[in-house]
């Protein structure tokens, strides 16, 4: 040990030069997206300044809310429940089928997989409203096209997340089931209906909950439900009106999720 | 009862796993094989009921060659072959019960599966072989939330379920503590004999082999290189069976498990 | 030998009047339910002629009228971008008031009020709201996704701040720090995986409802999409929705490969 040595100097980077070159132009990246998007956006900018303003003036003009035409909206809103509920029930009946030939394990064919994944990603991908519009142009206004437009976009959300549940299966019960014998319908209702049974009532009433959300919407494209009401109300600028709507959408939504959390506990 | 001949097995590209193997049982009794990871004897085993596709030769069970079945015929040869497992391989969501009846699926129709009625001589049996392993008392319970000695008895009573004419296990006892494993093959073996039952068991334990067995079978690289009783499996014959295996083998298994899996998935 | 003993599964629901009773309930439920809606079936019959007439004239997709299309698209993405950045920004914050490990009683019920708030109402229907309060276009759009983000990634980013692991926290505060820098420490570290994650799943999320906004004018595609339905445009209409389910699907594959190369 040599005397008069002066200790190394430790430096401390939080990242390597190579981690930070990396981070550097992924910022620089995403502020570059991120300022095109603001500079070519069409925006009024003097609207923007004073939107707050707008909003809480809004705001004075909802409350407090006009309760006079709470018959007609109760009515609307369990009308609303019921259009989300049978369609959670109708989409179930080709959600399963559908999940089924879009598992890997599961599905007879390549065609049959590529079929069902077709379908669930088209489903998926088409909001609810867009499919109320499309049935709404084919069966007319009215509560039918919003339970066909709720029950489509279900197949896909729910079809997707079983046919995953069916991928991840444990195959140990399958190999005994097939060892000592059993055809495909046995290892199904068996080896795969057991294991996926929690998940499939936990989707499927999830799907419900969010179903509920979607049904208020359905009116303003004509298809049922409270939105009508609701388009009517804003649309005259019977402000007080529309709050005591937008009050009962929030209470059952919020009851809605109770309820849903409150079963999906049970069955997990 | 069984009869393979000359059976080979080649994992895609890769070298024969079994290699022209011979085998002949008749008759009760429990025949141990022994080897090490890698030798071949999962993928034997699997080939007898055909859960693993054998690339050539042939596997006579009961006078019928499997080897040639498919669909309907192959499902009904499977119902006499009995089959447990070294992970149990219960529907661990299912009742004890339901596990158990599962053995009658190779019999019964999807109606009945389906709605769990089964008829009353299966419930009969199933209730007189849990019974007989001491589970009568677990009949409606989750199959999970037993333990390990306790899942292999339904494993056990689930392939009785099948009036099986031959009895495979499959390494049954490695996930299991030494005590309980010593116990599942004493029941092994005590059903053998009650049963007049054959009973062929992949088995790592040589010394439980020596206590359990009739008839000792060693594997070495897919080859039946030993065949006589549990006396004649001297240290010698041992080392022979398993030598220069041990690094190798751990391997061929890792690459054999891979093989037979995919194509388990794939049938 | 004693009589055969009968086997049968144990129901579900062990009490045979909650179970059918519940039966009860439901066939009752479905019954009142159909009947109470007013479904005109005439209509409804004449409702499938009506379809193959549409889908005949959907096909060939019309494309003519590109520069429309790209525009509105461009539009929606933009509005989907900025609304995750400011819907994320501030769903840090409240997320932090919204979790019950973190936050004194009463911020913590306004911290959960506003995230149900936000989530309770379809983005359809907060858009109309904005629209009358700020005018048409793409800045009801982007308040409108702004609120949605910030419902779906507050209530998923509370919930990750709730599970963090409290020991970190508490080594933190042993050493003298304040609020912030325990926050910065001990609870921004436990959660920013997750955070990541949310945030693309939301720019993906944005992205299809940014589609939507615009059918009650809040900018985007939607607008045109719902212009064309209205002119019958039935092949235009089918080309919009043809490009939205491609770009839709794109993001989806690129979230997901995102998500996937960081956990």
């Amino acid at each position: 040990m040599t005397r008069g040595a002066t200790p190394e100097r430790y430096e401390w980077q939080r990242y390597t030069l190579p981690q930070r070159l990396g981070r550097f132009f992924a910022y620089l990246l995403a502020v570059t997206v991120v300022v095109w998007a603001v500079r070519t956006l069409d925006i009024f900018w003097p609207w923007v300044w004073s939107a707050p303003n707008e909003i809480a003036d809004m705001f004075n003009r909802m409350s407090p809310p006009d309760l006079r035409r709470g018959d007609e909206i109760l009515r609307a809103m369990i009308e609303t429940i019921h259009i989300a509920t049978i369609a959670t029930f109708l989409s179930l009946f080709l959600a399963l089928p559908t999940a089924y030939i879009a598992a890997q394990n599961t599905t007879p064919n390549t065609f049959t997989l590529w079929l069902g994944r077709f379908i669930l990603v088209a489903t998926r991908s088409v909001n609810t409203i867009i499919w109320a519009l499309l049935f709404v142009a084919i069966f007319g206004p009215g509560v039918m096209a919003g339970i066909l437009a709720i029950a489509f976009r279900s197949i896909g959300f729910t079809g997707k997340l079983i046919a995953e549940a069916i991928e991840e299966i444990d195959r140990k019960p399958i190999e005994a089931i097939t060892a000592a014998g059993g055809d495909k319908g046995k290892i199904v209702i068996f080896g795969i209906i057991p294991q996926v049974l929690p998940t499939f009532l936990a989707v499927t009433i999830l799907r419900w909950d969010i179903n509920i959300r979607e049904s208020t919407v359905l009116g303003l494209v004509g298809a049922g439900g409270i939105g009508l009401i609701l388009q009517g109300a804003i649309d005259t600028f019977q402000w007080r009106t529309a709050s005591t709507i937008l009050i009962a959408i929030l209470v059952v939504v919020v009851l809605g999720e109770v309820v849903s959390g409150a079963l999906r506990k049970r069955v997990l | 009862m069984l009869k393979i001949t000359d059976l080979n097995k080649r994992y895609g590209n890769g070298e024969l796993v079994l290699r022209g193997l011979n085998l002949e049982i008749d008759g009760a009794g429990l025949t141990a094989i022994v080897g090490s990871s890698g030798a071949g004897k999962s993928t034997l085993l699997r080939c007898i009921n055909r859960l693993i596709e054998p690339t050539s030769g042939s596997i006579v069970v009961n006078g019928v060659d499997i080897t040639t079945l498919k669909g309907k015929p192959l499902r009904h040869a499977r119902r006499s072959i009995g089959m447990i497992f070294q992970g149990f391989n219960l529907v661990d969501r299912l009742s004890v019960m339901e596990n158990v009846l599962s053995g009658r699926l190779g019999y019964v129709n999807g109606l009945q599966a389906l709605t769990r009625r089964f008829p009353q001589a299966d419930v009969d049996r199933a209730f007189a072989l849990l019974d007989r392993v001491g589970l009568q008392d677990y009949v409606n319970k989750r199959a999970d939330t037993l333990s390990g000695g306790q899942r292999q008895r339904v494993g056990v009573v689930r392939a009785l379920m099948q009036e099986p004419k031959i009895l495979l296990a499959d390494e049954p006892t490695a996930s299991l503590d030494p005590k309980t494993s010593q116990q599942i093959m004493a029941l092994t073996r005590e059903l053998s004999d009650e049963l007049a039952l054959p009973v062929l068991v992949n088995i790592h334990n040589v010394h439980q082999a020596r206590t359990f067995a009739d008839r000792v079978l060693g594997m070495r690289y897919g080859v039946m290189m030993f065949d006589g009783s549990g006396a004649e499996l001297t240290d010698d014959v041992l080392d022979d069976i398993y030598e220069g295996t041990a690094g190798r083998g751990d391997e061929e298994q890792g690459e054999a498990d891979d093989g037979w899996r995919a194509e388990a998935a794939s049938s | 030998m004693s009589a055969p003993r009968t086997w049968r599964k144990p129901a579900a629901i062990a009490n045979p009047v909650l179970r059918y009773g519940l039966f009860v309930v439901v066939f009752a439920y479905v019954y009142w339910a159909v009947a109470s809606l007013p479904i005109n079936w005439e209509r409804v019959a004449q409702g499938l002629p009506r379809a193959v007439r549409i889908f005949s004239n959907a096909w060939p997709p019309e494309f003519a009228r590109r520069s429309l299309m790209i525009s509105g698209f461009t539009e929606s993405i933009q509005m989907a971008i900025i609304a995750t950045l400011l819907g994320v920004a501030i769903s840090i914050p409240v997320a932090i008031m919204a979790a019950r490990n973190i936050s004194p009683m009463p911020v913590y019920s306004l911290g959960r009020a506003i995230i149900i708030i936000a989530r309770s109402f379809h983005p359809v229907i907060v858009a109309i709201i904005f629209v009358k309060a700020v005018g048409f276009g793409a800045l009801a759009g982007i308040l409108t996704l702004t609120l949605y983000s910030l419902g779906f990634v507050g209530k998923l980013l509370a919930e990750a701040v709730e599970e963090i692991d409290q020991g970190q926290v508490e080594a933190i505060r042993a050493s003298g720090a304040g609020f912030f820098k325990i926050l910065v420490y001990a609870v921004f570290p436990q959660i920013l995986p997750r955070q990541v994650g949310l945030s693309i799943y939301q720019l993906d999320s944005n992205l299809r409802a940014s589609a939507v906004v615009g059918v009650v004018g809040a900018g985007g595609i939607g607008g045109t999409l719902m212009n064309a339905f209205r002119r019958f445009d039935y092949d235009f209409a089918f080309a919009i929705l043809i490009v939205l389910i491609a770009i839709i699907l794109v993001s989806e594959g690129v979230s997901g490969r995102l998500r996937r190369g960081l956990s």
